[in-house]
């Protein structure tokens, strides 16, 4: 080959728009408000979009959907440096739940829903719920612990499987 | 501004097809753009929810979001999504002629 290879010539750029997102599947692992909020923000902004969503709640991440612990999701106020509060004052008994309180009336004037209602929405919107069945196990609870929306209590397989050809997300 | 003609009317659009101006639609484009949305009928149900969301724009400035679509239009959330499938919020603001809705809710 010569040092002065020609390259081929390139080919005029045709304009392929990139492939729509036509699925997400969502796992939400943390169980702290702000471990929470995000994926169903997002799950209820695929809805929105037109896009078939999924959630699957593991670990801590089911109190949002667990009856006895959803109404009880609180900021973390220790170990949470971006809140800016230094861990001493967050340790105070009922900072997380003043923290919470100020950030939920926030929440309130921009229309974001109270988890509960959030999560209801989702279900009516056609999202799918699912609760994991490792941490079920480890939690020792059963379908009835969880709002009626849940749909059921899957393994990690089922999950790739509902979740194959969209994308997964982890929160 | 791109413009789109629709039954003989010139309508100032975004790139989503969006009507930018309210005062340029009528419910003769709100059946046309439903139409060519995937919807081939505009009943009165999905007409309350395209009314409303207009409304709500006209008086306010900014579209409701899907919650307070909700709760205030007299449709659930359950029946708004067979209304529209592919997105209530949206779908419901480009019939009704209005941009669209900016917010993540």
């Amino acid at each position: 080959m010569s040092a002065t290879a020609v390259l081929p010539e390139a080919t005029p750029e045709t304009a392929v728009e990139p492939p729509r997102i036509e699925k997400v599947s969502i796992i939400v692992s943390k169980g702290s408000l702000e471990g929470i909020y995000p994926a169903l923000i997002m799950a209820n902004g695929a809805r929105m979009e037109g896009i078939e969503a999924n959630l699957f709640f593991t670990f801590f991440g089911m109190d949002a959907v667990v009856k006895a612990k959803q109404g009880k999701i609180r900021v973390a106020t220790v170990g949470n440096p971006a809140l800016g509060l230094p861990t001493l004052l967050g340790m105070i008994p009922g900072m997380p739940a003043f923290v919470t309180s100020q950030m939920q009336k926030k929440m309130e004037t921009l229309d974001i829903p109270p988890i509960g209602e959030f999560v209801q929405m989702i279900a009516d919107s056609g999202g799918k719920l699912y609760a994991c069945k490792a941490s079920v196990d480890m939690f020792d609870l059963k379908q009835s612990d969880f709002v009626d929306c849940v749909d059921s209590i899957i393994t990690v397989g089922d999950f790739y499987e509902m979740a194959a050809g969209g994308e997964i997300i982890f929160t | 501004m791109p413009t789109l003609t629709m039954l003989d009317t010139m309508l100032d659009v975004d790139a989503e097809g969006f009507l930018q101006k309210p005062e340029q639609w009528n419910e003769e484009i709100a059946a046309e753009i439903a139409r060519e949305n995937g919807i081939a009928e505009l009943t009165d149900r999905h007409m309350q929810v395209v009314r409303y969301m207009r409304n709500r724009f006209l008086d306010t400035g900014s579209a409701p979001s899907i919650r307070s679509l909700g709760k205030e239009s007299g449709v659930e959330i359950k029946e708004l999504y067979k209304l529209f499938p592919k997105g209530p919020a949206k779908l419901a603001a480009k019939i009704g002629g209005i941009p669209k809705p900016k917010g993540c809710i």
